[in-house]
């Protein structure tokens, strides 16, 4: 008899990547990166930004924002890899390079967010 | 003289040809014609050696699919027409291997399908005494869209997972396998599941699609995976949190 | 006397080209919404030198946002934006289908299940704006 994959739970972390992803990320790319350095909004201010980040929601929101989505992107592109380039013998090495890299940047964003003052 | 069409074929006789050439036939072209007509009359009036599948012209049987202008057809629901001025060009459905001319080799899909265990499974049959078996219009509702599958295999020609890796199941078999896991009167969800819940069953899949939209009856096979994909998850968390569980 | 095999190995096989995915424009786009991953991703990083910025204080926040205004992040970000809205708007459109949501027998329509999210996503990006922008 077969043993069932573990797939659904990489699968789970994609589909909770992609939510966050879709609901957080457009407003915050569009406002913290491309408007506020522009001036086209009130540029929120280091201590409003600050503020909110380091409250213990803002850094629960955080970790969830970084974290989440850095798994989409593994499990995503894993597949890219997979498909777009055929190099399907090569997994091992897209397995690592994909999953670990998602790992090394949530540790950095569990160190990050820990730091903020 | 009556319109014509060019109907550029692929041909390719094993015995004879390394690789698949083009030829081209000039065909009437009528008003009320499919792509099969006209490949039936090359093969009645200009050459009998043109080898294609086909029976029942109508949408029902699934055996004549094949790639017209890139796109997977049934050849019996494609009106020449629709092409005009042409040329049509007609090649076998991608992802299989050519045997001859139009005709492909669908053994691996055939042996994908009885992987999946497309019957209903009982833990104990249900004897004659008993009775039949009753299903409410909701019941049958659950799976009725998954039922219409016809195995014409457009949906594997268009599943660019299938065509990169040949060990995927591919959208009709999982889509068939649902089938049966949504009939009320099966009890072999967990067996489907032990043997689907793979990178060669569901897992394979990256959501593209095309099978949907090419699928002549409507089945919907990528829902049918990624509900399927929903109900493995399930029966995995249920498993991690609940090691002890029988099946 | 040729032996007899079950299933003969026998047909002509075409290897799918490296640049199938250019051959249909379906396939195409599937290819698009995929590499969006690689710019959420991208937005994650921005995200964790922004807290870097943050944690070295003012004097860094302002080169940060000085950084922010070269013409190669400009672009990148724009791009980025696209991508990440293509996303989100893929995204919803997909989960209906995963979801065979009944009521009362008959299956719900595909709106009411992707509905309700973009007007989540309009909820929390007001809310989010809000948040960032009262000063």
């Amino acid at each position: 008899m077969h043993k069932r994959s573990n797939e659904p739970f990489v699968w789970l972390l994609f589909s909770a990547g992609g939510v966050v992803a879709a609901l957080f990320i457009p407003v915050l790319l569009f406002l913290l990166f491309l408007a506020a350095p522009f001036g086209w909004v009130n540029p929120p201010s280091y201590d409003t930004v600050l503020g909110l980040a380091h409250s213990l929601i803002g850094r629960a929101f955080l970790l969830v924002l970084c974290i989440l989505p850095l798994f989409h992107w593994a499990h995503r592109f894993r597949y890219t890899l997979y498909d777009g380039l055929q190099i399907k013998h090569l997994n091992e090495f897209v397995n690592t390079f994909c999953y670990g890299g998602a790992i090394v940047g949530s540790l950095v964003a569990i160190y990050l967010v820990f730091r903020l003052p | 003289m009556a319109e014509q069409i060019a109907l550029e074929v692929t041909r390719f006789s094993p015995e004879r040809d390394k690789v698949p050439t083009v030829q081209s036939f000039d065909v009437p072209l009528r008003k009320e014609w499919v792509v099969l007509d006209a490949l039936n009359y090359v093969k009645d009036k200009v050459d009998g050696s043109l080898s294609f599948r086909w029976s029942c012209r109508m949408g029902v049987c699934g055996s004549c699919g094949m790639m017209v202008n890139g796109e997977p057809k049934l050849t019996c629901a494609t009106f020449l027409t629709d092409y005009a001025p042409g040329p049509v060009r007609v090649e076998p459905l991608k992802n299989f291997p050519v045997m001859r001319d139009l005709i492909v080799e669908i053994t691996d899909f055939l042996t994908k399908l009885s992987k999946v265990k497309p019957w209903l499974i009982r833990k104990k049959e249900k004897p004659l005494s008993e009775g039949e078996y009753l299903q409410t219009p909701e019941q049958l509702d659950s799976y009725k869209q998954f039922s219409m599958c016809i195995n014409c295999l457009l949906c594997y020609a268009a599943c660019p997972v299938y065509g990169l890796d040949p060990l995927f199941s591919g959208p009709a078999a999982l889509a068939l396998a649902q089938r049966y896991n949504m009939d009320s009167r099966d009890e072999g969800q967990s067996e489907r599941l032990d043997i689907l819940s793979q990178h060669d069953g569901i897992w394979g899949c990256t959501f593209v699609g095309e099978c949907t939209q090419v699928c002549p009856k409507h089945v919907d096979p990528a829902g049918a995976i990624q509900q399927y994909k929903l109900t493995a998850t399930q029966e995995w968390i249920k498993s991690m949190l609940m090691p002890w569980g029988g099946k | 006397m040729a032996t007899y095999t079950e299933y003969p190995p026998k047909g002509y096989r075409v290897r799918m080209s490296t640049y199938w995915w250019l051959d249909r424009w379906p396939y195409l786009k599937f290819t698009l919404r995929e590499i969006s991953s690689v710019f959420v991703a991208w937005f994650v990083i921005e995200t964790l030198i922004l807290l870097g910025a943050l944690i070295d204080g003012p004097a860094e926040y302002a080169r940060f946002q000085e950084f922010l205004r070269n013409p190669v992040m400009i672009a990148l970000n724009v791009i980025s934006l696209f991508f990440i809205v293509f996303h989100a708007i893929t995204w919803f459109n997909l989960a209906p289908k995963a979801m065979a949501v009944r009521m009362g027998g008959k299956r719900v329509p595909a709106l009411l299940i992707s509905g309700p999210q973009y007007v989540a996503w309009a909820v929390v990006s007001a809310a989010l704006a809000w948040l960032l922008l009262r000063g």
